[in-house]
């Protein structure tokens, strides 16, 4: 009903709901899926983001919180923190039909990009697990700071990217020799670390600090930190969490935890463009494969907004499960 | 549970990482302006610089009494135990910047020579010390001219005074005062609008601190305090196999014929009787202040802000849950690393300056960076609002404001307190 509705006022208003509305007829002929850790709740959230509903819940082990799709988007990787391991769910049988090493509290993860290794981030004892995903072992364990959690890798896959958050580093870790080989002090809490499409940068959120650090990948300098501020909100609520950059490596939207919005940047002059008012604590960010919706988990109101990429406009909230953590569209 | 896997311990994997390897910032750098080498490139001119930090962790062996409730935990090393954790804390992070963090631990006996043991830390080189002690005992301490160029963490008395008048410079007041406590109690009881209190006090000094610092909660935050009992210690008052029906038949006369109210604000600091007042007062009301809703800077019950990190880290290093002075301690050493790892310097002087500094914030599982008050170097921060098992709320609540944050709402203000440091 609701899209019916935008879509019909879309048609009358103005050039950029049209572009809405194409927005949404592309999804309806893709019928993309997107999928929600329930951290609380020990569940995934399967969303039909044709029908923007969500059309089944799967119980997992213990805490799930960082999700992510293997390289065929066949499978869901599930750190099931308090279970110690990842959890493998086939999305075409929403069954559990495997579990893999992690070390202990696995938090957030990534996935090289040829799909061959998960680096995970053991938040209880400062380790990145490396994990050969179809060996299903342990490759290696690299020392890193105090909480480890954020998780970035490069496009070409060489450069793993580390954030510690008691530590307030992020590490870069060169992934054929398991090596810290630089570690850049940024604000305090770095809780996500994230490299632009041309691997040339790396962003990377603070949480307390309120800051967004841009990280030159090769010089490991700062050569920027994006700022926030907004009209009657406390700046101590300002928390950056989750960072997304469009395939065109031209905007970011950077989620803002218990400010309840998501900042969208240009990616060229560093500039904040926008606030978008989404639900309830907003940590995590991801976007359809075709860039034209943005995902948001809203860990207090248990639900995710659904942001239309060109008009950068928050569309819909579907309600999930209890304390939404991770998201991952296929 | 856990799957049996090899660990690798810190100290090889160092030695095995060439020191060209690894980036070091520069003596100095300050965030923003962290030195960064080209991809593997070995400079001379960046060799490391390591920078060992000791610090002092000095208390009294002061017998405490057993909690009320043979629920509660009994720690031998309540506040230590957080040290050690934030010590560890500091070597993780330290590791990557060629720092190391060492704690020195002293006990004087009860009522014994402070100077002494302040003399045993300084000889082993700690300048940075942490004071597991009473407000008289840390004021001795401080005035010491021994302790003149050290910096001091008071993570124990929760004395106003030592906040309003005898402020020290080589004092950072780490713990909550009372009155930040109570203030945050008189927040929520705004909140919640109950605002008619029956206060009950013990009868030792620290029971009547607590309740003056309730008083002047309630005028603050317009709450008024309807009626004022003291309950007097009698031996056989404690806990006995046979004592239960002697309490409750106790505490309802203590509370029997009072004024309309909403809630109880009970002050027993000392654990004598607060823990017996809930449901057995003469009328059905809740109990607020030292037992009951507690007003406390940590609790077993919060997760929030990563705080199950710090529990699960505590809980497997001391093998019982973190009490509030630990948490303290834990703050305490992380700023002594926060000021290390970002200036790059340990001398007394510069973390003095650094933590008085606007650059200075600690991250503590309180959903925002901590600071301290330059006029008398007390530590801003939230405080939990806690039932026995659970968090109920955090203040500064909602819409209390302040203009410099609304954390300065907790605890008396700069134009109410005679002390000026750092000016």
């Amino acid at each position: 009903m609701r899209r019916l509705l935008m879509g019909t006022l879309g048609w009358t208003s103005s050039l950029f709901s049209v572009a809405f509305l194409t927005s949404v007829a592309a999804g309806s002929a893709q019928a993309f899926t997107a999928y929600v850790s329930n951290e609380k709740g020990n569940s995934i959230s399967v969303i039909d983001l044709d029908k923007m509903e969500v059309t089944a819940t799967v119980q997992v082990g213990e805490r799930p919180r960082g999700i992510t799709l293997s390289h065929d988007k066949k499978q869901l990787f599930i750190c099931t923190s308090d279970a110690d391991h990842i959890e493998v769910l086939d999305l075409d049988t929403l069954k559990v039909v495997n579990t893999l090493p992690s070390g202990p509290d696995p938090e957030l993860f990534t996935l090289s990009p040829d799909g061959k290794t998960l680096y995970v981030a053991n938040e209880d004892n400062n380790m990145v697990t490396v994990l050969d995903v179809d060996q299903g072992s342990v490759a290696s364990e690299i020392p890193v700071g105090t909480e480890p959690e954020g998780m970035g890798v490069s496009p070409d896959g060489k450069w793993l990217v580390n954030t510690s958050e008691t530590t307030s580093m992020a590490h870069f870790i060169d992934t054929s020799t398991h090596e810290v080989i630089d570690s850049v002090l940024v604000d305090t809490r770095p809780r996500y670390a994230k490299f632009t499409p041309d691997g040339k940068f790396v962003w990377v959120s603070s949480e307390v600090g309120g800051t967004v650090s841009i990280i030159d990948a090769a010089t490991r300098k700062i050569m920027h930190k994006v700022t926030f501020e907004i009209p009657g909100v406390r700046k101590e609520t300002i928390q950056p969490v989750g960072v997304a950059i469009t395939d065109d490596g031209k905007t970011a939207f950077i989620a803002l935890g218990p400010a309840n919005r998501v900042a969208v940047v240009d990616v060229a002059s560093y500039k904040v463009e926008k606030y978008l008012l989404v639900g309830q604590r907003v940590w995590q960010l991801a976007f359809t494969p075709d860039n034209k919706l943005l995902l948001s988990t809203n860990g207090e109101s248990n639900d995710i907004s659904v942001i239309d990429v060109a008009d950068q406009k928050v569309t819909k909230s579907i309600t999930v499960g209890e304390l939404p953590w991770g998201v991952a569209i296929r | 549970m856990m799957a049996a896997k090899p660990r690798l311990s810190a100290h090889p994997w160092l030695i095995a990482s060439s020191l060209a390897l690894l980036t070091i910032f520069s003596v100095g750098s300050l965030p923003g302006s962290a030195m960064a080498q080209d991809e593997g490139g070995a400079s001379p001119s960046t060799t490391p610089q390591i920078l060992n930090v000791t610090i002092g962790y000095l208390t009294e062996a002061i017998p405490e009494p057993p909690p009320l409730s043979l629920v509660e935990v009994v720690a031998k090393d309540k506040g230590l135990a957080g040290a050690k954790v934030a010590l560890a804390d500091n070597n993780t992070t330290g590791k990557f910047l060629k720092q190391s963090y060492e704690l020195k631990e002293k006990t004087v006996a009860a009522g014994g020579d402070l100077k002494a043991g302040l003399d045993d830390l300084v000889g082993q080189g700690a300048k940075l010390i942490v004071a597991d002690l009473t407000a008289d005992r840390l004021l001795q301490l401080a005035d010491l001219p021994e302790a003149k160029d050290l910096v001091i963490f008071n993570i124990r008395a929760e004395d106003d005074s030592l906040r309003l008048k005898d402020c020290r410079a080589n004092i950072f007041n780490v713990v909550p005062s009372r009155a930040m406590k109570t203030d945050a109690l008189a927040e929520y009881m705004a909140v919640k609008k109950w605002m008619r209190w029956v206060l009950v006090s013990g009868s030792n000094d620290a029971d009547k601190a607590y309740a003056d610092a309730l008083r002047h909660s309630a005028k603050k935050f317009g709450a008024k305090i309807v009626e004022e009992r003291t309950y007097e210690f009698k031996a056989g008052s404690r806990r006995s196999d046979t004592g239960e029906a002697q309490i409750r038949k106790q505490m309802a006369d203590l509370t029997q014929r009072l004024p309309d109210y909403d809630v109880l604000a009970v002050a027993d600091e000392s654990e004598v009787f607060g823990e017996y007042l809930p449901y057995r007062t003469w009328d059905p009301r809740p109990v607020v202040g030292t037992q009951g809703l507690v007003p406390t800077a940590w609790h077993r019950s919060q997760e929030q802000w990563g705080g199950m990190q710090m529990q699960r880290r505590f809980e497997a290093a001391a093998h019982r849950w973190m009490l509030e002075r630990d948490y303290s301690a834990w703050v305490a050493v992380r700023a002594i690393g926060e000021a290390a790892t970002r200036t790059g310097k340990a001398d007394p002087a510069d973390v003095h300056s650094y933590l008085v500094s606007d650059a200075f914030t600690v991250g503590a599982f309180k959903g925002q960076g901590l600071t301290f008050r330059k006029w008398n170097q007390q530590l801003r921060q939230p405080m939990v609002l806690a039932s026995p098992l659970m968090m109920v709320s955090v203040s500064p609540q909602e819409g209390f404001l302040h203009q410099r944050t609304p954390l300065d709402t907790l605890g008396y203000d700069e134009p109410e307190s005679a002390c000026h440091l750092n000016k």
